[in-house]
Formats: structure tokens, C-alpha cells, sequence
């Protein structure tokens, strides 16, 4: 059957069982017209051929078994307004009050109920540019049919970090939320994002960084197993601006995790970073990175770390585009797995496009197992030949890890990773 | 302390036989140098002593203080009180040399049952032992070796060594590589460590390093045997003439 017809099919039987929810009546249809006509992605799109979205885009999710951890919430020392939904539904009373000092923090439902303008305005506009040249219709579907999610506005520097945090506790649950955070000038503000949120997740988050601003992003995926989510993250940062995103993701079956940034002023510093542990052939994890430079003396740097192993499957899609006139941009790309066994695979597309004449851009990718020579040594001072695999493959992540500058959240992160290894034999 | 007997080792992967009867006494206490031209063995043994991948031993035994290593894994003869300064240490980006040491030092501790040394106690006796090896603190917080010149490399080996205290030293060529000063350097920090419990084999193509760390008996290993032991004065014979004489002699 012709591409376009099982696209279309897929994408009907999908929209069949939504209904548009109230509120956000303009973005949300137009999100919807724009997904209509682009349809659902199939694995014979360029940018899926790595990843099969099918269980993604199927009318109904694949169930996901609840994980009970026996972890301490992720981040628990860290002083945050928590935001908590359970399969997507907001929580009240797991939640804390949202007011803080040097931040608004709105639900989007109220945000579309009362219509407020500033919001309404951004809702879905940094996801439908993201979608030239790359289409990105989960993303459209997410504009479209999300039904809840956070509205952040920092007007100064945030008193605390925004720690959203996602339960999962139905097994059936299909869950699709959009965040949307604006950092005037000046401003400053930290999100948070841990938990599996759902057996089946989209999210969108949309970020606008105005003149000075500094937006981090701190996230942990994991440690469910069973877990299928596509998130999105779509920037776009002024002059001067800051932008960071960390993600760690342990376990999980699907995740496909877009960030697409436009660096629009100049002198803008966007780096995004990700470290993934996956075991087992069930694990199939997907980085896809789309870094626009369109300012003077940008510069950006992508750092993605994975450690697979037992038949894990890493994908990391990576691009710079450099706009003609973005001169003295400064790039960098740097993606590498550790395989801990032969079965593992690790897929790297690093792209780069460039109209500028004056910039530096560099790519890099590695595949590699565990350095013996390193290995022997460390046995031959008495370290256990597990315990210097775990001190090797820490090492391996450890410069991905450096990405995140609090150092309180890359000391957590690290002891979850600590953990994971830990648990395996 | 260390008996190797009949010693006879192949490398895995290409047939060939490297160690052809390796016979070896070290008492407690002793020091005892290896010599040799090149592709004689002398790094073949010190690897197959510590255990590394690679080597498969045909025949003879290895025993530390009565007890097989042959059967051991790498980390359990270090627990044993082995081990081998590397010819060329190995660099480890993204392990803090400190990290490594008291990783070490407490695996070792654990495996022959006795209690984890504290961070504090670890802290004070290392900043004490890397002072006589004028290994400052900024060396002790990089990466194990990563960037450190050669002498830096050969000093951080013997601050292992001190810190882990073994009775049984393999010392490979530890004098390539280094000026005269670093050697003098290295030489007093193994001299420092020298007991009447602790034992040393000093692999080493040089008389010079046997000037600073002099030892009790003398070896001259050729063609995977050890063809002819003696007093520090073998030593000065091999400096003086070469290993024609002495090879020519044996054969």
C-alpha cells in the first residue's frame, strides 16, 4: 500500500477516538488541520527509519505494568514547588500551593478557560515552527489533544526550581500534556520533570527565552519498565539567552525524545544534554536533536551518552543548521554509546548544514565497549572486575552528567545511576 | 614468598610459546632484579604473575606464600598482596585518581575481611604518602594518569603501592621513561617501602635503576628462561658487556 494511504488510514484511526478539549480553540485546530494533513509518522519516514513509532501512533496504547520503586522520590531534598499528575490528571492534593516568588505557575486548563493572552498566544506557536523543515505530528497531536499541563512565566529569577512530577498508576493509561514556559528578560527559572506519567506519553514543552533569560531543564525518565513516550521540546531563545536541558532516562520500552532550539538573538548559549542506561531487547531509545543557529556567536553543544546492554537499542539523530549570516557560531556535537555486550546496538545520524562561512561546528560519534587495558588495571589493584565496569561506565556518563549545572541534581542523578548499575549482576 | 616453578606460558591467540620453564625463589624481604634483552619474557611474566587476559600457562606453578595465584583472578592476587607496577600505567578518564585509590584500598580491605578505612583516615594517610612523592593535590584530583607526564605516571604507580602495602612488588620497567631525577625519585619511594615482609621484583633493561634500588639476587632471563642468576655484580656485567657474553657463555 502506498505510503501516503497507510499514513493517512493510521492517522484517522487515531484522531477517531479524540475529542478536542475545551479552550485553545484556535491552536488546537489549527494543531489538528496541520496533523490531518501531515498524518501520523511511520517507521518509512526518513526520521522514524530508526525507530518505530507504531506503538506510539496506534489508536490504543500498549498496557504498561505499574512500577512500584523502592527509591526515594527523585530530587526530594531539593526545596521545589511540586507539581504532581497521576496518569495526567492533576493532583491537588499531592501538589503545593503554586506561588512562588519571581515566577507565575498557571494549569493550562485555567490558563485556556480564562483565556489569558500572553499564554494562549505562545500555546502550540514554537511547535508549528518546529515543524519546517522536520515534521513532527506527534507533536501537533500533542497541540491538539493535550489535556492538561503547566503554564510557567518567570518575571525574575525563580525563588525555587518548578518540579513537575508524573505517577503512573493505571496500566492502560494514555496520557498527553503540554507545558509552556516564557522567561522574560532577565529572568531565570529551573523545571524539574521525573516519573513515567502514563503506560503511553506525548508531552510537548515549549519554551520562549527572552533578552538574558536562563531556562535549565532537569529530567529523569525511568525506572518503569514498560514505559512508551515521545516528548518534545521546542525553544526559542533571544539575545544572551540561556537554555539547558539534561535528560536521564533508565529503562523503559519506547522513548523517543525530540528537542528542537532556535537560537534567534546573538550571543545565545543552548546546550542539551542526555545520559541512558538501557538492559534488555526490549529498551529502544531515541535522542532526536534539531539546533537551528540563526543569531551571531552562538553557540551550542549536544552531549548524549548511552550505556546499553543484553540487546538494548540506542538512536541518536543529531543536527546543526546554521543559518547564512549566523557567522561565529560555535557548535558542537558529540554522541557515544557504550556497548556492555555484542548484542547491544547503538544508530547515530549526526547532520550538519551550514550557509555560514564563518563558523565552527564539530560532530562526533563513538561506539565502544569497556576499555580492557582500563579493566585489568583496575582488577590488578584489587577492584572487583563488576565494580570497575560500574566505575568505568559512570565515567563514560560522567561527562554528560557535567552538563547540568546544580550541582545538588547531578549528584542525585548519579546516584540513581549508581543504583542501576548496582541492581545488575 | 613467591615460588615459580617450571613456569611455561603460551600467548592465546597466536600459538607461541613465550615462557619456555621459568624457575624463580623469592624469599621474604628479598629484592631480586630480572634482566634481559628484548622479547625475553620479562614482561610476559610480570603480566602472567598479575594475571591479565591473553596468557595461557601450559605448565609449572605460581604460588605466594603457599597458595596457587595461577587460579586466582587479578583482583583477588592483589587482595593476596600482589602487585605490579605497570611499565605503562593506564590512563582512566572520568575516575578521579583519589576515587580509584581508596576504591582499591577498600576492595582490598573487604576481600581479606577487614574493616573499610574511613574517608578521613584514607585522606590523611594519602596527602602523608604523596607528599614524599611530591604528588600534589591537583594530581590527586585529576583523572587515574590522564595528562600526567611520565614521571607523574611512574610516581602515582608507587603511591599505589604505598597505599595498598602489598608483600610481593613487580616493579616492570619502571625506569623507562624517566630522567634521572624522577628515577632517583621513584627509587627512594620504593626503597621507603622495603621490610623485611615486603619482597620486590624489579624487571628492568638497566643497571642504572639497580644503582638505586639494590638488589639481593640478579637475574638474566633470555628466550623465556631464566639462563643464569647471581649477586648485584651480574648487573654491572650486563652494563659493562651486553648480554652476548653471558648468552654465549649459557649456551
Amino acid at each position: 500500500m502506498a505510503l501516503a494511504k497507510l499514513k493517512s488510514d493510521a492517522t484517522q484511526a487515531r484522531l477517531a477516538g479524540l475529542t478536542l478539549p475545551e479552550g485553545l480553540d484556535v491552536a488546537r485546530k489549527d494543531a489538528l488541520s496541520r496533523v490531518s494533513a501531515m498524518g501520523l509518522p511511520h517507521k518509512r519516514d526518513e526520521y522514524w527509519k530508526y525507530t518505530d513509532p507504531i506503538s506510539l501512533t496506534q489508536a490504543d496504547p500498549i498496557a504498561a505494568a505499574v512500577f512500584h520503586s523502592d527509591d526515594s522520590p527523585l530530587f526530594a531534598g531539593v526545596d521545589s514547588v511540586k507539581i504532581v499528575f497521576v496518569d495526567g490528571v492533576f493532583d491537588a492534593d499531592a501538589s503545593d500551593d503554586l506561588s512562588c516568588a519571581g515566577v507565575e505557575i498557571d494549569r493550562l486548563v485555567d490558563v485556556a478557560a480564562a483565556d489569558i493572552h500572553w499564554a494562549t498566544d505562545l500555546y502550540g506557536t514554537s511547535e508549528a515552527r518546529g515543524q519546517v523543515p522536520v515534521a513532527r505530528p506527534l507533536a501537533a497531536l500533542n497541540t491538539a489533544f493535550a489535556t492538561d499541563g503547566v503554564v510557567i512565566r518567570a518575571t525574575g529569577k525563580a525563588a525555587k526550581p518548578i518540579s513537575l512530577v508524573y505517577l503512573h498508576a493505571d496500566e492502560a493509561s494514555d496520557v498527553m500534556l503540554h507545558c509552556v514556559v516564557r522567561v522574560e528578560a532577565g529572568a531565570e527559572v529551573t523545571l524539574l520533570e521525573t516519573g513515567p506519567a502514563a503506560a503511553r506519553f506525548n508531552s510537548v514543552l515549549e519554551v520562549d527565552v527572552a533578552e538574558g533569560g536562563a531556562f535549565h531543564h532537569v529530567r529523569a525518565q525511568g525506572r518503569d519498565h514498560e514505559r512508551r513516550a515521545v516528548t518534545h521540546c521546542f525553544a526559542r531563545i533571544a539575545s544572551n539567552g540561556l537554555f539547558k536541558s539534561f535528560t536521564l532516562t533508565a529503562n523503559g520500552t519506547m522513548t523517543r525524545n525530540e528537542c528542537i532550539l532556535e537560537l534567534l538573538g546573538d550571543d545565545v548559549v543552548a546546550h542539551v544534554a542526555g545520559a541512558c542506561v538501557g538492559d534488555g531487547d526490549d529498551f529502544h531509545h531515541d535522542d532526536t536533536i534539531f539546533i537551528t543557529h540563526d543569531g551571531l556567536r552562538g553557540e551550542s553543544r549536544q552531549v548524549f551518552k548511552k550505556v546499553l546492554r543484553n540487546g538494548a537499542v540506542g538512536v541518536f539523530q543529531g543536527k546543526i543548521l546554521v543559518k547564512a549570516g549566523a557567522q561565529k557560531t560555535d557548535g558542537y556535537q558529540i554522541s557515544q554509546s557504550l556497548l556492555l555486550d555484542g548484542d547491544s546496538q547503538f544508530l547515530a545520524k549526526p547532520e550538519l548544514e551550514i550557509y555560514a562561512d564563518d563558523v565552527i561546528c564539530s560532530h562526533g560519534s563513538t561506539s565502544g565497549a569497556i576499555d580492557e587495558d582500563a579493566l585489568f588495571y583496575m582488577q590488578s589493584r584489587g577492584v572487583g572486575r563488576k565494580a570497575a565496569t560500574d566505575l568505568l561506565t559512570l565515567a563514560f556518563l560522567a561527562e554528560a552528567l557535567e552538563e547540568i549545572d546544580n550541582p545538588a541534581l547531578a549528584d542525585d542523578l548519579r546516584d540513581r545511576l549508581d543504583s542501576w548499575l548496582a541492581r545488575r549482576s | 614468598m613467591l615460588e615459580i616453578k617450571g613456569l611455561e606460558v603460551k600467548l592465546q591467540e597466536e600459538d607461541k610459546q613465550i615462557l619456555k620453564g621459568v624457575n624463580l625463589s623469592i624469599g621474604a624481604g628479598e629484592v631480586h632484579a630480572i634482566m634481559g634483552p628484548n622479547g625475553s619474557g620479562k614482561s610476559t611474566t610480570s603480566y602472567v604473575l598479575s594475571g591479565k587476559d591473553g596468557y595461557e600457562v601450559t605448565a609449572g606453578s605460581v604460588t605466594l606464600d603457599g597458595v596457587d595465584v595461577l587460579e586466582m583472578e587479578p583482583e583477588e592476587r592483589a587482595a593476596a598482596g600482589l602487585f605490579l607496577a605497570f611499565q605503562y600505567p593506564v590512563e582512566i578518564p572520568g575516575v578521579g585518581n583519589m576515587t580509584f585509590l581508596r576504591t582499591a584500598v577498600n576492595a582490598q580491605r573487604k576481600a581479606r575481611g577487614e574493616d573499610e578505612m574511613s574517608a578521613g583516615e584514607f585522606l590523611k594517610v594519602v596527602r602523608e604518602k604523596a607528599k614524599a612523592l611530591k604528588i600534589d593535590a591537583e594530581m590527586l584530583k585529576r583523572p587515574v594518569n590522564v595528562g600526567f607526564s611520565g614521571g607523574e605516571k611512574k610516581r602515582n604507580e608507587i603511591l599505589q603501592m604505598a597505599m595498598l602495602e602489598p608483600k610481593m612488588c613487580i616493579l616492570d620497567e619502571t625506569d623507562s621513561g624517566l630522567d634521572v631525577d624522577a628515577m632517583k625519585l621513584v627509587a627512594e619511594g620504593v626503597n621507603a617501602l622495603r621490610s623485611e615482609g615486603r619482597s620486590f621484583l624489579v624487571i628492568t633493561h638497566y643497571q642504572r635503576l639497580l644503582d638505586h634500588i639494590k638488589p639481593d639476587v640478579v637475574h638474566i632471563m633470555a628466550n623465556g628462561r631464566i639462563v643464569k642468576s647471581g649477586g648485584p655484580e651480574l648487573a654491572l656485567e650486563v652494563e659493562n658487556n651486553g648480554y652476548a657474553d653471558i648468552l654465549a657463555e649459557v649456551a
